[in-house]
């Protein structure tokens, strides 16, 4: 693995108790350099279990879903409802700076290990909760799973044919992820906050409005307009005085589709593009019935349902000649609105991933392998944002912890894992 | 108003669109004093897309672009003229943060590139957002985040196998982005307050997007799988789909995770002889015959409207909840309890909905306070008490088209 360089959040640590649908905070906060523990139930987490695995072999070491969102992290197992449990958490509190959850809510209190219990222990303690609704409301004890989460924050809606259901994202869980990532935001919030006044505070993540917050614009079509948007296939609606319109984005290409923003009007990117697409086709002897076409004049509130199909389908014939990659080529020389419907292979695949060196390599050295993981969403100056280390084996970190550490002894560890605490 | 985590903290936002200004908000919203610039003569993007008020169009009509400049002020500013240039570097020799959203090469333009203003600002912290980061083969592909999202792969995995991809309205990974970046912007104020040193922060959005998608690119990586579209299957559990509802186009979700769940199912919709039926009474028989039994809760959840169905399981249960349409959320009691959408009067749309954050911190609560500002509507503040200029500068500058007004507008949106 590259130097593990030391960054923004070296120094810290972070008690991650989670379950899949928090994992992904534990994970941000560990490749800024805190130092994350993992803190699963004896015998493993049940997030162990989720798919796919390497090389389809469904072991408790061999979930991709556990590789990717337990990366950074170290891990030790305890069970933390055990009175055994509870007071070896206790002591780890009192040197953490962060402990995340994704209980149901009120279960760390039932425990006695709530915050108002912990911040006694350690004022200084930011302790971050993600469940689908958040602690407290109506529906803070309902049952949710992904497409439930996802089905009530609104983005359901937005995917899907006319004709059929609306569908959630197949690469699931992405609600998790959003909670995840909005958890790793808050907590960022609060560690900021902690380091500038000395007292740390709680931070209630609800993934249900994590959800909401990805729906770019269509709950203010809702207020303001009155308008549902809903998914429509390769379509996206527009909606004006006279009613709806259905603008075609996505186009079949020679080996795939590709999306293509068309018309113009105002936007002098849009018109851009459109002008020197139709260039190219025109040179090619395709779309000549649109050469004379004034696309600044393109007023997508009064043009009708007609014409504008009129146009997509001709842009679509010649889309239709070309392939993804010869299409990404031209969009890149030219700044022409398209690009391509990509796979997992073309993303790995990708040069400009490569040039930017994107991929990170994680070692796992027990089964002899180094893989290349998705690198960092942000590109630091002065500080590293990388992946640490492979998620953890089970109680791998155990001895580290529990015997280095907090000083248990062997013959301890052992009468605890027979007990079934660790 | 308690302790805001940003109070005193300066932001030139010169970013526009989708990603750049959603930070500068989330910094806005815990309070600091976040200045947008922008320019009559090219208005954001946004400020030209629906939903507007009234359907009128219009650049301070837009909730569109509201709903990203939440407690921000407004200035209009043409920096593309030379005392405009100078204006720019004034603001950022005030400021803490700077933005950049713009197309790589673009801020350099303007002498506003990182290496330029850190000149004057050595510790000036300077984020910059783009589809695809600030150098390489593709650096130069301008664009929206639709392109990100689909060339990131959500497109692909999204919908149905027998049928094509769909377009990804929402430009998905516009809104992962954001929250990573701003995850940057602290982690920067935290090294310069422990160094005293500035950061560039260089995000790709479509690197940021694509972290959505770890598992299944190692998936790639380890196994050569290219994951494709399933419906609203799940490869765990059954039954684990969308359910058409008594109403126009309503759905109700269900997900079936255990043996005990699926006992619940069976017995809130009377049909307790599923369990010993051959087609359903094992995991690996109800998947096999996934198709019949979705068609046989249909027939069910079709006779009663999506929250009733929800309210019935969630008592027994079962994870369970409707597709809330955009109305549904402005309905949802829970939501109404999170407070999530809080209503602002924006001088021009009037009284509308801004989104509040997915987090709730106990001591130190966001305060949504501002709506976005119509172009250039805190000048007066901004020119005179930030930037120091006196009466007769300022009427200088907008004489000479510096300060720009509505008659800047192009002639397409003039009003």
């Amino acid at each position: 693995m590259e130097k593990q360089a030391e960054s923004v959040l070296s120094g810290y640590r972070v008690l991650d108790l989670t379950n899949e649908r928090g994992h992904l905070c534990g994970k941000i906060l560990g490749d800024l350099g805190a130092d994350v523990v993992m803190i699963e139930p004896p015998g493993g987490s049940p997030s162990r279990s989720i798919g796919p695995f390497y090389h389809d072999i469904p072991t408790p070491e061999n979930s991709l879903f556990w590789w990717y969102s337990g990366a950074s992290k170290r891990g030790i197992s305890l069970d933390v409802a055990s009175p055994d449990g509870k007071d070896i958490f206790r002591r780890l509190v009192k040197g953490a700076h962060f402990v995340i959850e994704s209980f149901d809510p009120g279960y760390m209190d039932g425990l006695g290990l709530g915050y108002s219990h912990l911040e006694a222990i350690n004022p200084g303690i930011v302790m971050t909760s993600i469940t689908p609704f958040g602690q407290s409301g109506p529906y803070a004890h309902y049952q949710a799973t992904d497409i439930v989460c996802s089905a009530m924050g609104g983005i359901m809606q937005l995917y899907g044919q006319p004709d059929r259901a609306p569908v959630r994202i197949s690469a699931d869980p992405q609600s998790y992820f959003l909670g995840g990532l909005h958890a790793a935001q808050g907590s960022m919030l609060a560690h900021y906050y902690r380091e500038l006044q000395g007292e740390g505070q709680q931070v209630d993540v609800s993934i249900q409005q994590a959800v909401i917050l990805t729906l770019m614009v269509a709950s203010e079509v809702w207020d303001v307009v009155k308008v549902n948007i809903r998914g429509s296939g390769p379509f996206s609606r527009s909606v004006t005085a006279k009613g709806l319109l259905n603008v075609r984005f996505i186009y079949a290409c020679k080996d795939g589709h590709v999306v293509h923003w068309p018309g113009g009007g105002a936007q002098a990117g849009i018109v851009t593009s459109t002008k020197r697409l139709m260039k190219w086709a025109n040179e090619e002897g395709m779309c000549l019935e649109l050469k004379d076409v004034d696309w600044s004049q393109f007023d997508a509130l009064s043009i009708t349902q007609e014409e504008l199909d009129y146009q997509t389908g001709i842009i679509g014939g010649f889309l239709r000649t070309k392939t993804k990659a010869e299409l990404l080529e031209r969009a890149v020389q030219e700044s022409l609105l398209i690009a391509p419907v990509a796979t997992v292979a073309d993303i790995m695949k990708s040069p400009q991933l490569e040039a930017r060196d994107y991929w990170q390599n994680v070692e796992h050295p027990e089964i002899g392998e180094t893989v290349s993981y998705p690198g960092s969403p942000v590109k630091m100056s002065e500080a590293s944002w990388q992946i640490r280390r492979r998620a953890p084996l089970i109680g791998e970190h155990n001895e580290e912890i529990y015997v280095k550490e907090l000083g248990f002894s062997k013959d301890d560890l052992t009468l605890l894992k027979c007990r079934g605490i660790i | 108003m308690g302790k805001q985590i940003f109070e005193g903290l300066k932001v030139a936002d010169f970013s526009w669109v989708g990603v750049g200004p959603q930070v500068a908000r989330e910094l806005a919203e815990h309070g600091a004093t976040v200045v947008r610039v922008e320019c009559h003569r090219y208005p954001d993007t946004l400020r030209l897309i629906m939903p507007f008020k009234d359907f009128i169009a219009g650049i301070d009509r837009s909730a569109f672009f509201a709903a990203f400049n939440t407690n921000k002020y407004g200035m209009s500013l043409d920096m593309n003229r030379p005392k405009g240039k100078e204006i720019a570097q004034k603001l950022v020799n005030w400021a803490d943060i700077v933005t950049d959203g713009m197309t790589p090469g673009t801020m350099g333009k303007w002498g506003l590139d990182y290496e330029s203003c850190r000149k004057t600002k050595p510790d000036i912290i300077y984020y910059s957002t783009c589809q695809q980061g600030q150098y390489g083969p593709y650096a130069k592909f301008g664009g929206y985040g639709m392109f990100a999202a689909t060339m990131g792969g959500f497109s692909h995995v999204t919908g149905w196998p027998d049928m094509d991809p769909p377009h990804i309205f929402n430009n998905y990974t516009d809104f992962i982005s954001p929250w990573y970046l701003t995850i940057a912007v602290v982690g920067a104020l935290l090294h310069r307050r422990k160094t005293g040193r500035g950061m560039y922060l260089d995000q790709a959005q479509i690197e940021a997007g694509i972290t959505f998608l770890g598992p299944y690119l190692l998936d790639y990586a380890v196994n050569g799988r290219i994951a494709g579209r399933m419906g609203n299957r799940d490869r765990y559990m059954v039954p684990h789909g969308a359910y058409p509802c008594m109403g126009i186009d309503r759905w109700v979700v269900i997900a079936v995770r255990s043996e005990a769940e699926w006992e619940s199912l069976c017995r809130v919709m009377d049909h307790p002889e599923w369990r010993e039926d051959g087609r359903f009474s094992t995991i690996l028989a109800r998947k096999e015959n996934e198709d019949v039994l979705d068609e046989l809760i249909g027939t069910w959840t079709k006779n009663y409207p999506p929250e009733q169905i929800m309210a019935t399981l969630q008592s027994a249960g079962v994870p369970c909840g409707p597709v809330a349409r955009p109305e549904d959320l402005f309905n949802d009691p829970q939501l109404k309890h999170r407070e999530h959408f809080r209503i602002l009067e924006h001088k021009v749309i009037g009284k509308h909905s801004y989104n509040a954050p997915a987090y709730r911190l106990s001591k130190t609560p966001d305060n949504i306070s501002k709506p976005a500002p119509c172009l250039g509507e805190d000048n007066e503040y901004i020119y005179r008490e930030i930037l120091g200029f006196s009466d007769e500068e300022i009427a200088d500058l907008l004489i000479e088209g510096v300060i720009t007004t509505d008659a800047d507008l192009p002639a397409v949106l003039a009003k």
